[in-house]
């Protein structure tokens, strides 16, 4: 394998360094994505592109060839794959299970690769490796051609939005560098690249193992082929954050930087356009607008600033503007809206719960946000729709998603920025999902919420209360609704105004199109918090009896409340005690098998880690439990 | 039309995202400071993050006691500049037991470094951390998040980080979790070495070729910082020389060795770091501990 021109480096190095380092400090950089599997020899590739770039040094090429020896597949000769095969776990098994990233440069560029696995079960780690890519390449074994692998990575990059793509077919020198064999390959492969949206390609014969047209083309084994060599091709491909600097100024407002009284400015990343001190601007979703008074950076004020630059904006106005804002150029604004249609990527071992409150992160804003029935999953190998009741671990599905409160977003298919969201469990602070938003529905844009002129506070008053719900969680059979009874009477003996909503009432009406499967007892508990919410507006107290079995649901109605006004009361009953009582014979059915989903049975309960309150039945009476709630809500007004 | 962004503006761009975005959503963070060029680089970038504003929290070094003694100095100054608290950690355990690289062997790092590491988090309640460490280092920070997770226990579990996608970083935790994260993940040693240069950021000057007394010890070339305190834990005053000789990294100064060498300017150390063919961790013992997973290892013990 020759050096060639793209890695004439080391005499300039030695002697010229300065020289060296000017050209190395204009480089540009390229974040590309490697999608195949082990049998592809992308190892293989990355190897010899960082083993060609000099980013192998000696103790470590020392280190590789005895482990060649070892464990490699390559016989004596080296074998690249055990370079990038980075945690022990995966060096033992022989294959690639997470994400790694690998740097080299060329006299153009600097590169960052995403080393990615190829199997299904490693559809995250994929999604991963992509979201972050200017560039995929995708490898094909010539010996194979186009496998449904091919087309499932094809179809995660072009989901999330690589539009340069790089068809590698690999392992040429096992087929003779056969000019047939490629044409036919890529013939097969713009079939379905088509059908699935992928509008341009490069394709290139290569060969990661021999070296053929990585770094020069056409290599003397392939003089059909007229394309550039791979690393050609990837130091003149656009990167992203360039086409980002044409579009509309927007900046997610990251930080308010306050040093004095004086300096008022907001810090951020720009994720597209650019801006200029003068430049009218909007702040989100306020809609307040000012003019750009300076671009403040530690290096002296700026004339210009465009996307993918860390900056700090002041403004002309003292307009109010917070962590989560996002600042954008004032006549072509991004959309404000609560509800959307995403596609998502499911990332968790634990399924989507449909109705479940996460934290959804976009830009710097985290809202809580819940998601609907799927409307389908894809099969990711077949790009079949079906039908899907929730999201497992790698299945992507589209689905409407509810935010609590409005959100800056834009499609993202115009912004990665804002339109790329994560999903964060709410109890296990788990990156649970991915999704990218598709658009808002038209309900939300329509939808607005009715000011009335009787506040909450006017009804609370008027009352001479101040509202609350005291929502009371346990087992079936623990005492809820007698004790919940039993403090509504005493309530009611002191003339406050109150509404005990009890499980089996709400279910006769309000709820009994549901049944007990997880979802259903999740959207239970959710319209029961939207009914409390709006009694606590008409400025009463609510009492709740519903098992609740789940931490991440009674936290969920904690948010809609407004802050110290949901009240958890734990009516602490051991399993065995509840199941003594069966005043319904509910237990004896779930032991027998007739009720399925029965919590402590066969379905989990969650206890509350800090309730408010908690009353131990086994040592109060109700009526001692209600005298003890009430005491401790009385200083609460 | 402004040219487009160079490797090191949007490598500079990205660190200053993800220090802000700590900075607005962790309760109580942190920057480890070890004095090295990493961290020399990791404190200008915090310093540019939240200008004209002082970077809103301290710095913390777990020492040692066994550095170099221009390190120590340098420590205190760079602290001072940027107008941030610095707090030192020495593992009192380790204190008393005199624990030292001569007789305690990997003992040594993990009293002083991981346990003192541990011991401070815990002790001060930060809940999220900076490191200097990049991914081209070494094979298992190739793989770690820039946010990376970490149990009550300080644990690293490979299996189980969080995906990270685009630059959405998740930075939820429960009480007594933390996080570490690594802005300068995605830079190389060239990046760092050229930053530093652009920017005109001090460096301790051992990083420079100079002619210091060396001894040589268990085939390796170490400079003598200390002569008395060397022969005190060695038993013997070692046979020194003088050699024109520079360091690639820097920790305690027995257990770093030191590289013969004529580059006394940064130019000349680039040119030098390019041209070689070793890789930067060599000097150091940690990583050939346990065979060829002894970082991987030593992370998930908690180590940084």
């Amino acid at each position: 394998m020759s050096q060639d021109s793209v890695y004439q480096t080391d005499a300039l190095i030695a002697e010229d360094i300065d020289a060296y380092l000017e050209t190395h400090q204009h480089k540009t950089m390229l974040r590309f994505i490697t999608c195949g599997s082990v049998d592809d020899g992308k190892s293989t590739l990355i190897g010899r592109l960082l083993y060609d770039s000099k980013m192998i040094f000696e103790d470590q090429l020392e280190a590789l060839s005895n482990d060649s020896k070892k464990v490699g597949t390559q016989g004596q000769e080296i074998d690249f794959a055990l370079l990038v095969d980075g945690l022990a776990a995966e060096r033992e098994q022989g294959i690639t299970i997470d994400v790694a990233y690998r740097f080299f440069n060329t006299e153009k560029r600097k590169f960052i690769v995403a080393d990615c696995p190829g199997h299904e079960q490693y559809t995250r780690n994929m999604v991963t490796g992509a979201s972050t890519a200017d560039l995929a390449v995708i490898l094909i074994d010539a010996r194979k051609g186009v496998l449904v692998q091919t087309r499932r990575h094809s179809y995660l990059c072009h989901l999330i939005g690589i539009t340069n793509i790089v068809l590698a077919v690999n392992k040429m020198d096992l087929v003779d560098y056969s000019q047939e064999v490629f044409d036919s390959i890529v013939a097969d492969y713009r079939a379905f690249a088509e059908s699935i949206g992928i509008a341009n390609f490069t394709a290139m014969p290569i060969s990661g193992f021999k070296g053929d047209n990585i770094t020069a083309a056409p290599s003397a084994n392939t003089p059909w082929y007229s394309g550039p060599s791979l690393v050609e091709h990837l130091e003149s491909v656009e990167v992203l954050s360039e086409v980002a600097s044409q579009k509309p100024f927007r900046m997610p407002v990251q930080w308010v930087n306050r040093p004095n009284l004086d300096f008022r400015g907001f810090s951020g990343l720009i994720a597209t356009g650019s801006v200029k001190p003068g430049d009218t601007v909007r702040a989100l979703p306020s809609g307040k607008t000012s003019t750009v008074k300076s671009i403040v950076t530690y290096d002296g004020e700026l004339d210009e600033a465009i996307a993918g630059q860390s900056v700090t904006l002041t403004l002309t106005d003292e307009i109010d503007i917070s962590r989560g804002d996002v600042l954008c150029v004032a006549d072509n604004p991004p959309e404000v809206a609560d509800q959307f249609e995403a596609t998502l990527v499911w990332l968790n071992d634990e399924d989507l719960h449909v109705g479940r409150g996460y934290w959804l992160k976009i830009g710097t804003q985290t809202v809580s946000a819940t998601v609907q029935q799927p409307k389908y999953r894809v099969d990711v190998n077949t790009m079949d729709k079906l039908a899907a009741k929730t999201l497992s671990l790698n299945d992507i599905g589209v689905a409407e998603v509810y935010a609590d409160k409005p959100i800056v977003f834009e499609p993202y298919a115009d912004s990665r920025t804002l339109g790329g969201f994560i999903l964060i469990d709410k109890i296990t602070n788990a990156t649970v999902g991915a999704g990218l938003l598709n658009f808002s529905l038209r309900r939300s844009q329509n939808v607005h919420w009715q000011a009335t002129d009787i506040t909450r506070e006017h009804h609370a008053s008027m009352k001479n209360q101040t509202p609350r719900v005291l929502w009371f969680t346990g087992l079936s059979g623990s005492g809820k609704s007698t004790i919940a009874n039993e403090v509504e009477k005493k309530l009611a003996l002191m003339n406050r105004h109150t509404f005990l909503l009890d499980g089996d009432n709400v279910r006769h009406g309000l709820n009994k199109d549901l049944g007990f499967t997880e979802a259903d007892r999740i959207e239970n508990i959710r319209r029961i918090g939207e009914v409390a919410k709006l009694m606590t507006d008409a400025g009463l107290i609510v009492l709740t009896a519903f098992i609740s079995p789940f931490r991440s649901e009674r936290q969920m109605v904690r948010e809609m409340l407004a802050d110290h006004e949901f009240i958890e009361i734990f009516v602490d009953t051991p399993l065995e005690v509840a199941e003594a009582r069966d005043v319904k014979g509910l237990y004896k059915k779930a032991r027998a098998g007739q009720l399925k989903n029965f919590t402590g049975i066969d379905s989990p309960y969650e206890a509350p880690e800090q309730p408010e309150i908690t009353v131990n039945t086994v040592e109060m009476t109700p009526e001692e439990a209600a005298a003890f709630i009430v005491d401790r809500i009385l200083p609460l007004k | 039309m402004t040219a487009p962004l160079t490797h090191l503006q949007r490598l500079e761009a990205e660190a200053i995202h993800i220090i802000r975005e700590v900075a607005a959503e962790a309760e109580k963070p942190v920057m480890m400071y070890s004095i090295g060029k990493d961290s020399a680089v990791m404190l200008h970038l915090a310093k540019k993050a939240f200008y004209p504003s002082p970077p809103p929290f301290p710095l913390l070094h777990v020492d040692t006691t066994w550095k170099f003694r221009d390190m120590y100095a340098l420590r205190e100054r760079s602290a001072e500049e940027a107008g941030m608290e610095l707090l030192v950690h020495q593992n009192p355990e380790a204190q008393e037991r005199g624990i030292n690289p001569f007789d305690h062997g990997p003992l040594h790092t993990d009293m002083w470094k991981t346990e003192g590491l541990k011991q401070a988090l815990t002790m001060y309640g930060f809940d999220a951390a900076f490191g200097g460490a990049r991914r081209d280092e070494e094979k298992s920070r190739a793989k770690e998040r820039v946010f990376s997770f970490r149990t009550t226990s300080h644990g690293w579990d490979p299996k189980n980080q969080r995906p990270e996608l685009w630059n959405l970083y998740n930075a939820k935790k429960n009480k007594g979790e933390s996080i570490r994260v690594f802005p300068i993940s995605n830079w190389t040693e060239l990046d760092v070495w050229q930053y530093i240069q652009l920017e005109n950021i001090e460096i301790v000057p051992l990083y420079f070729a100079a002619e210091r007394p060396t001894f040589e010890y268990e085939g390796g070339l170490f400079m003598a910082d200390d002569i008395e305190r060397l022969e005190r834990v060695m038993g013997a005053r070692p046979a020194i020389t003088m050699k024109s000789v520079r360091f690639r990294t820097l920790g305690c100064f027995p257990l770093t060795g030191a590289v013969e060498s004529e580059a006394a300017t940064l130019s000349e150390v680039i040119q030098e770091t390019l041209l070689t063919t070793t890789s930067e961790r060599q000097g150091r013992v940690i990583d050939k501990d346990a065979g060829g997973a002894g970082m991987e290892k030593k992370k998930q013990e908690g180590y940084f």
